[in-house]
C-alpha cells in the first residue's frame, strides 16, 4: 500500500512517462511478491508415483503464467483504472467541496422509468416469443415473478431502513404474517383473495406498530437485535401454534387467485372459456406476473408519493437527526411507527401474494436468511433508492438462477462441475467488491423531494445512514 | 402584548444524580424582548434551555409560557392544580412547559430552539430543511398523508405556501441561491443562519438560541445581530439566547440573566449586569479570603 501511494503521488506531480516508469516498477515489485508466494505454493507439486513413492512435479509454466497475470493486472490497474483510484484517494477538503452532482441521472430517469415499466409489461410476451411458446416460457415467467416479489419486499423494507434509517432485521415476519393471514382466512373462512389482500396488509401493518412500540427507544445494534428476535418469534409461533397454523407441516391447498371472480380452470365459467381462449395453466402464471407487477408498482408509487409528503420528509429528517426533529415539533414516536407500519403493510401484501402463488405456506419459507436477502437488496441497491433496489433484486435473485444455465462450463471444468454450488461464493465476492467500490450501494446519491430552481442529487457523503 | 411577561421560570431545579446543575432558578422573559442567559462554562445555561424546551424533565420547578398576553398567568395555579399541560383562557392560553414532551413544546406552546452544535439535516437540501420545520401544518393539510397520497389540490396549495414561507426566510438569511444545495455543504456561518431560519419556520412565539454567535467572524456576528433584532421587531417573536460573545449580548439584549454554578447571580439590563461585582467575580475570579489564605500559606512554606 505504501509503495502504491508513493508511486501514485509521484505520478500526480510529474508527467506521463514518469508515471509509466513508476507503474512498471510497482508492477515488477508485485510480480516479485507473487513469485515469492508461488515458489512454496505452486511451483512444486507433490505427487505419488506408481510404486507409491512421493515425487516432486515442477510446474514452471503455471508459475510463469501467474506471475505474468499479476504483472499485467497491476500495470493495468496503475495506468488504466489508476486515475479514478487516485482521484478517489486524493484527500479533498471536505468542508469546501460542493457535494452536489448536477444530475444527468434525472433525465435518464425520465426515459428509464417508462422503459423499465414497458419492459416489465412486455416481459411475458418477450419470453414467450424467445422460447417459442407460453408453456416453454414458464421458467422465465416464474423467475420474473420471483424477482418482482423481492423488488416489492425491497421497496417495502426501503421505507423502514432506507428512508427512516431504522435497521430492521426481522422484516420477513411481516411477509409471514401476510402469507399466513391469507392462508388461514381463505382456508378457514373461505374469504376471497381480493378481500384478503387488504386484510393481510392491515394485519401486517398492525403488527408493525406492535413491534414498533417496544423498540422506539432502541437504536442501532439494539434495534437490530430486537427486530431479529421479532422475526424469529413469529417463525417459532408459526411452528408451535399448531391448532391455527398447522405447525411445521404448513398450510396446504390454499385457494388460487381468481381473475376478479373468474377461476383459472377449464370449466365453462372459467377464465379461458369466458374470453374464448383455449385453456392453458399458463394463464394463471401470467396473471400472477401482472398481479405482482401491479402490487410492486403500487408500492413504488405510494413510496414515491409519501417521500414528497410531510411524513416522508419527516422519515428522512429522522434518519438525519432525531433530536433536531423533536425540536421542530415532529412527534418522532408516530413518525417511527408510521414507517414501521407502512413497511410492514407492503411486506404483508407481498406475503399474501406469496401464499396465493405457492398454494402452500410453511414456516420454513420465512427464516432469517429471507430477511437477510431482503436487507441485502436494500443495502446493495443504495438505501432510499428505488432504482437501486430493482437492480439489486435482479442481480441477487436472478443472478444465482442464471448460474444454472452455465452448463457449458462443464466442458471446461469436467462433468461434476455444478455452477450453482458456487452461488454463495459469488454472493460473498460480490459483497466484498461492493464494499470496496460502492460502500453506500449502487445508487448512493439522494434525490431531493422538492426544489426551487434545479434538482441536484446529494452525494452520499452528506446523507446519513441513520442510527437505529 | 409587548412588555408583558411571556415566560416565567419558577424555582427550576435540575439534578443529575448528585450533581445539581440548576438550583432554584427563577426568572422571567418579556414579550418583545431579547433575553440573554449568560454565565461561565458549566454554569447550567444549556440545562435551563433543555428544561424549557422539554428535552429534560426538571427535577423541581415550573416553567410557564403565556399566549395572548400575561393575563393568562392568572390561571397558572388552576392549571398546575389540575395537572394540565395547557389551559385555554379567553384569547390566550397558558402552557406548563415542564409537563410537555419536547415536540409538543414546539407544536403547541410554540417555543423553538437551535443547538450549540448545529443540528441541520445535512443530507437534505436547504429548502427541505425549511419544509421539515413546517411539518405539523403540512401534515394537517395532507390529511395525515391519506389525502396527500390521493394528490388532492388542497395539499398542493398548502405546500406552495410553505415553500413561499421558506423562500421568504431564504431571502432574509441570504441563502436563496443555495436553496437546492444540501445543508451540509453550506459554510459554517450560513449553517447557523439556516438553523435559526428553520426554527423560525415553526412560527414560534419564543425562540431559544444556544450560542448563535459561536464560531462566527465579526462581520457574520454583526449580521446575526441585525437578524435577531429583525426577528424581535418584525416577527413578534421574543428571543431567549445563551451567548458567550459579550459584544453580541451587550449590544442586542434587553435583559440579561447571569448564572454561575446553576444559581442566578444577577438579573437586569445589560448596563446593570456589566457593572455588577458578582458578575465580574464569576467571570474573572475574585480574591476572596480563602484564596488569600491559601496564598499566604504557600508563601509561608516557601
Amino acid at each position: 500500500m505504501a509503495v502504491l501511494s508513493q508511486s501514485t503521488a509521484a505520478g500526480a506531480k510529474t508527467g506521463v512517462p514518469d508515471r509509466l516508469v513508476s507503474a512498471l516498477k510497482d508492477a515488477g515489485f508485485a510480480t516479485l511478491v507473487m513469485l515469492g508466494l508461488c515458489v512454496p505454493l505452486v511451483t512444486l507439486r507433490t505427487d505419488s508415483e506408481e510404486g507409491g513413492q512421493l515425487i516432486l512435479v515442477p510446474r514452471l509454466g503455471l508459475t510463469a503464467a501467474l506471475c505474468l497475470a499479476v504483472f499485467f493486472a497491476r500495470l493495468g490497474y496503475l495506468t488504466v483504472w489508476g486515475k479514478q483510484a487516485r482521484a478517489a484517494r486524493q484527500p479533498t477538503s471536505r468542508k469546501e467541496a460542493i457535494k452536489t452532482v448536477a444530475t444527468p441521472r434525472y433525465s435518464l430517469m425520465t426515459i428509464g422509468l417508462p422503459l423499465a415499466l414497458g419492459f416489465a409489461l412486455a416481459y411475458p410476451l418477450l419470453v414467450t416469443l424467445i422460447n417459442g411458446g407460453l408453456s416453454e416460457a414458464r421458467y422465465w415467467i416464474d423467475l420474473g415473478i420471483l424477482v418482482l416479489t423481492y423488488v416489492m419486499l425491497g421497496w417495502g423494507l426501503n421505507i423502514v431502513v432506507g428512508l427512516a434509517g431504522l435497521l430492521d432485521l426481522g422484516y420477513v415476519a411481516f411477509y409471514a404474517i401476510g402469507a399466513y393471514s391469507y392462508a388461514i382466512l381463505s382456508t378457514t373462512f373461505h374469504i376471497s383473495f381480493w378481500l384478503c389482500l387488504p386484510i393481510a396488509g392491515i394485519l401486517a401493518a398492525t403488527w408493525g406498530v406492535l413491534l414498533g412500540f417496544p423498540v422506539l427507544r432502541l437504536r442501532g445494534d439494539y434495534l437490530a437485535i430486537v427486530t431479529l428476535a421479532f422475526g424469529e418469534i413469529i417463525r417459532l409461533v408459526l411452528i408451535n401454534w399448531v391448532p391455527v397454523t398447522n405447525g411445521g407441516a404448513g398450510i396446504a391447498s390454499i385457494p388460487r387467485a381468481s381473475f376478479f371472480g373468474l377461476p383459472f380452470n377449464d370449466d365453462d365459467n372459467g377464465f379461458a372459456a369466458f374470453f374464448g381462449l383455449e385453456f392453458s395453466p399458463m394463464h394463471r402464471i401470467v396473471f400472477l406476473f401482472y398481479l405482482i407487477l401491479a402490487l410492486a408498482t403500487l408500492t413504488s408509487l405510494v413510496t414515491t408519493r409519501l417521500r414528497r409528503l410531510p411524513v416522508g420528509r419527516a422519515w428522512e429528517a429522522l434518519r438525519e437527526d432525531e433530536i433536531a426533529c423533536r425540536s421542530l415539533g415532529i412527534n418522532t414516536t408516530t413518525t417511527k411507527l408510521t414507517a414501521f407500519a407502512t413497511g410492514a403493510l407492503f411486506g404483508g401484501l407481498a406475503g399474501s401474494f406469496f401464499a396465493v402463488r405457492q398454494g402452500f405456506v410453511s414456516p420454513e419459507s420465512f427464516n432469517f436468511l429471507e430477511s437477510a436477502i431482503i436487507l441485502a437488496i436494500v443495502v446493495l441497491g443504495g438505501m432510499g433508492s428505488q432504482v437501486g433496489v430493482v437492480i439489486a433484486a435482479v442481480v441477487m435473485i436472478a443472478g444465482p438462477e442464471m448460474l444454472r444455465n452455465l452448463g457449458f462450463l462443464k466442458a471446461i471444468f469436467g462433468e461434476n462441475f455444478d455452477p450453482s454450488e458456487y452461488r454463495l461464493l459469488i454472493f460473498g465476492l460480490a459483497m466484498v467488491v461492493m464494499m470496496i467500490w460502492r460502500p453506500r450501494g449502487l445508487v448512493s446519491t439522494r434525490e431531493p423531494t422538492v426544489f426551487l430552481k434545479e434538482r441536484k442529487s446529494i452525494s452520499s457523503d452528506l446523507v446519513k445512514e441513520g442510527h437505529g | 402584548m409587548k412588555g408583558e411577561t411571556l415566560l416565567r421560570v419558577e424555582h427550576l431545579t435540575m439534578r443529575f444524580g448528585g450533581l445539581v446543575a440548576v438550583n432554584d432558578l427563577s426568572f422571567t422573559a418579556k414579550a418583545g424582548d431579547i433575553t440573554a442567559l449568560i454565565g461561565p462554562n458549566g454554569a447550567g445555561k444549556t440545562t435551563v434551555f433543555n428544561c424549557i424546551t422539554g428535552f429534560y424533565k426538571p427535577s423541581e420547578g415550573r416553567v410557564a409560557l403565556a399566549h395572548g398576553g400575561e393575563a393568562a398567568f392568572a390561571v397558572i395555579e388552576e392549571a398546575t392544580a389540575k395537572g394540565a399541560r395547557s389551559l385555554k383562557v379567553e384569547d390566550g392560553a397558558i402552557h406548563l412547559l415542564e409537563r410537555m414532551p419536547d415536540y409538543l413544546v414546539t407544536q403547541h406552546a410554540r417555543v423553538a430552539r437551535t443547538f450549540q452544535n448545529i443540528r441541520l439535516f445535512s443530507g437534505m437540501t436547504v429548502l427541505e430543511n425549511l419544509l421539515v420545520a413546517q411539518h405539523n401544518p403540512l401534515m394537517l393539510a395532507s390529511g395525515y398523508s391519506v389525502l396527500g397520497i390521493l394528490g388532492l389540490s388542497s395539499y398542493t396549495t398548502r405546500q406552495k405556501e410553505a415553500v413561499e414561507l421558506a423562500k421568504d426566510w431564504l431571502e432574509r438569511i441570504g441563502l436563496t441561491d443555495r436553496a437546492d444545495d444540501p445543508a451540509g455543504d453550506l459554510p459554517y456561518g450560513a449553517q447557523r443562519r439556516l438553523e435559526i431560519a428553520r426554527a423560525m419556520c415553526t412560527k414560534p412565539v419564543l425562540l431559544c438560541l444556544d450560542e448563535p454567535a459561536a464560531g462566527l467572524n465579526p462581520r457574520e456576528s454583526l449580521e446575526l445581530n441585525t437578524l435577531l433584532r429583525e426577528i424581535r421587531d418584525r416577527d413578534a417573536t421574543s428571543l431567549l439566547l445563551i451567548e458567550h460573545d459579550m459584544t453580541v449580548v451587550m449590544e442586542i439584549s434587553d435583559h440579561v440573566v447571569v448564572l454561575d454554578y446553576g444559581v442566578k447571580i444577577a438579573d437586569g439590563s445589560p448596563e446593570q449586569v456589566k457593572n455588577d461585582p458578582k458578575v465580574i467575580g464569576a467571570y474573572l475570579g475574585v480574591e476572596d479570603e480563602e484564596v488569600a489564605a491559601v496564598e499566604a500559606e504557600v508563601e509561608g512554606r516557601a
